[in-house]
């Protein structure tokens, strides 16, 4: 499978990263110190911690036209919470029934843990789902 | 009333770093208009002393009570705009950083249209957050005049000392039993051939003096909790029995030092007799009685072999451990003091004898040593001959291609540092390493000592390869740091906590159970239960916010209006 982006003239997928203060936003930003690349179109919102996001956040990010949506969460690191992981995947798992229930793809949301010199992961976790959204085509308009 | 409140926005060129690729002409004129705009201009270095007296003129002169600066990663600056906020006399939490450079430019030179789409978003995002902030107020938190020194060589005892003098009680804990480090077991050392024992003595006895400084020996840091500016560190002292201590102290400094490259074996012949690394060379020399011998025999030629363990291709230490050439060169110079007829040959990549020391490398190729560069591809081999003869084979890069082949009494294998094995404290304190292994401050140059950890630092060769000077100077940096954070007696701690709503909550208690600092309590509202957040103990991670059915929690800086705003703004046409 190709890693590269999807070039000039596709369809660009809009992706919304949470991430967070400490751990993964450290990570994303290393992969810009190093001027590794990624499709423009992700966009990083930064939280405290992955464990704080409301599902209903990314339900609302995806009815309004965001393609994807991608927790970079703290995974074990978490340096507030003890099961952060088991609690962002219960998150994750709540905004996907969520989604369900409102006819949008579950697959427009991913998770994964990024550590603060996880840059290398980050690019290419991006890279590969610009191409799922990609075949996915644009988020449906679905009334709410 | 978002409508009311007046902003300045502030979009940074960074010299070229973001304007080379992000059109930030542009990206000021889709944004000038956004609601709550009042100020809208581009930068060359926001960061620049003219540009933040700038902004605190617009903030005065045109009545703004909200600012966003598009720049750089908030690890940087967010912390230098809070402070124009509070120079200005506005709120520092109606602030919002907004990284266009990590997190765009840097990220996307490879697609400036793309980059300046997603930069006009960014912005637009940090502008609905600051225009939805509220007015809050720091947490003011009394500190705890007390510091802990992990590791207690050169740079640890030097900051231990200065810690003491600044007035704070210094905890050092020091996990062999003596105090010193590597620098104890020194003679004489570049670049003034003071003895490292000496020196190591000589602090020690500075410590002692001092009884602000309690030194735990055999110790180690196993515990940390509390919060920053009252950390409470748990320290084992290993014996028969083991005790546990408990401290509680403002601020912790970690000096753990570093460890030697041990070459594999066979790497350019470890293992054969007469061949040994660097500390071991300079431990034969120190040890001299005006004789240099090895095996019984006197030694009349040495060849180095520079960077072993360091600069190696990708994936190993590609780093230069920077002390190891200047410690070679003194060290031919020592062995010139025992007998200047000794031959030595120094077979190197470079040398990296900067500043001052390179005035070892002029005396000692004066004495006699002779340098040879070998190519980067061509390293030199070490083998033993038939005869038993150690020899050194190699290719003087600068002479000409031919092989030489240097027969030797002893291989001294210039090596370099390498991170200690301490995942132990590593994962206990959550500090951040590089992929050099070695601990990663908050800035290079703005905050060199700080760790994303608050109230931890770092000093010495723990940080980076250091000589001992820098080591030393580093840990007065810590020194300050500390006295910086500590000598006013309380800090200020974001505000950004959950709050609860009482009218939506019904005190159903999920919240509590959820929230492993006891942050949350319950009380009476108006006849009823409530949940009741406690501001000085909430750690502000909002854990508790998905966990509620009824929405009733919102993290201050991150509510639901400012999170719903903010993804609104990402795409162009927001559905209602």
């Amino acid at each position: 499978m190709s890693l590269e982006a999807p070039q000039g003239g596709a369809f660009k997928p809009r992706i919304l990263v949470f991430s967070t203060h400490n751990i993964s936003d450290p990570g994303i930003d290393l992969a810009g110190s190093r001027h590794m690349h990624y499709p423009a179109p992700v966009s990083t919102i930064a939280v405290p911690c992955s464990s704080g996001l409301k599902p209903s956040w990314i339900v609302h990010a995806l009815q309004a036209g965001i393609d994807g949506v991608f927790i970079a969460s703290d995974g074990d690191e978490c340096a507030y919470l003890p099961d952060c992981s088991e609690r962002t995947a219960r998150i994750a798992s709540q905004a996907q029934d969520l989604l369900r229930a409102k006819g949008i793809e579950p697959q427009r949301l991913k998770m994964a843990a990024v550590c603060s010199v996880c840059a290398e992961s980050f690019v290419k976790y991006m890279n590969e789902f610009s191409h799922v959204l990609a075949e996915l085509g644009p988020v449906g308009t679905i009334a709410a | 009333m978002t409508e009311e409140r007046r902003i300045g926005v502030y979009i940074c060129h960074c010299g070229g770093n973001i304007s080379d690729y992000v059109d930030v002409a542009a990206v000021r004129e889709a944004l000038k208009d956004e609601p709550g705009v009042v100020v809208a201009e581009t930068t060359m270095f926001a960061c620049s002393d003219g540009t933040q007296h700038d902004m605190i003129n617009d903030i005065r002169g045109q009545g703004l009570d909200g600012l966003v600066v598009a720049s750089c990663s908030p690890k940087l600056h967010q912390i230098t705009f809070r402070g124009v906020s509070k120079r200005a006399d506005i709120n520092p939490y109606a602030y919002t950083q907004v990284n266009i450079r990590e997190q765009d430019s840097w990220a996307h030179g490879d697609d400036p249209e793309g980059a300046t789409a997603k930069a006009i978003g960014l912005v637009r995002a940090g502008i609905a957050k600051s225009r939805n902030s509220s007015d809050l107020v720091p947490l003011v938190v009394e500190t705890t005049s007390a510091t802990m020194v992990v590791g207690a060589g050169i740079a640890g005892l030097r900051a231990a000392i200065g810690l003491a003098d600044v007035g704070l009680h210094v905890y050092l804990v020091e996990r062999e039993p003596t105090l010193g480090g590597w620098v104890a077991t020194f003679g004489a050392m570049f670049p003034n051939d003071q003895d490292g024992r000496q020196q190591i003595a000589h602090l020690t006895e500075e410590v002692a003096k001092r009884p602000a400084i309690t030194v735990f020996t055999n110790a180690e840091l196993v515990g940390k909790s509390g919060s920053f500016g009252n950390y409470v560190a748990e320290v084992r002292i290993n014996g028969e029995p083991s005790e546990t201590i408990r401290a509680t102290v403002g601020s912790i400094v970690i000096a753990t030092g570093f460890d030697t490259y041990e070459p594999e074996a066979g790497e350019f012949g470890y293992g054969i007799e007469g061949v040994v690394t660097l500390p071991e060379f300079k431990a034969m020399v120190d040890a001299s009685d005006g004789t240099l011998t090895h095996g019984g025999k006197p030694v009349r030629t040495i060849a180095y072999i520079y960077c072993v363990g360091s600069r190696q291709p990708a994936g190993g230490n590609e780093y230069c451990s920077k002390y190891c050439c200047a410690a070679s060169c003194h060290a031919s110079l020592e062995v010139g003091k025992i007998d200047p007829s000794i031959h030595q040959y120094h077979l190197n990549r470079d040398i990296r004898t900067y500043g001052k020391y390179e005035l070892l490398y002029t005396q000692s190729r004066e004495q006699g040593s002779v340098y040879m560069r070998y190519p980067d591809d061509t390293p030199p081999t070490v083998e033993l001959t038939e005869k038993g003869q150690l020899t050194v084979t190699t290719i003087d890069a600068l002479t000409q291609s031919e092989e030489l082949a240097i027969p030797a009494d002893l291989v001294v294998l210039v090596t370099g540092m390498v991170p200690r094995a301490n995942e132990g404290l590593t994962g206990l304190l959550k500090l951040p390493v590089g992929d050099d292994g070695f601990y990663n401050e908050i800035h290079p140059k703005l905050r060199p000592v700080e760790t994303v950890v608050d109230g931890v630092m770092i000093a010495g060769a723990c940080q980076a390869p250091k000589t001992a000077s820098e080591s030393v100077g580093s840990g007065l940096a810590a020194v300050a740091q500390s006295a910086a954070i500590l000598k006013k007696g309380v800090a200020e701690l974001d505000p950004l906590v959950a709050v609860v709503n009482d009218a939506a909550c019904t005190g159903c208690g999920e919240c509590l159970k959820g929230c492993p600092y006891d942050a949350i309590d319950q009380t009476m509202c108006d006849g009823r239960t409530v949940a009741l957040i406690i501001p000085s103990v909430c750690k502000g991670c909002g854990g508790c916010v998905p966990l509620c059915s009824e929405d009733a929690i919102d993290l201050l800086g991150y509510t639901d209006v400012q999170m719903r705003a903010m993804i609104d703004s990402l795409v162009e046409v927001a559905v209602s």
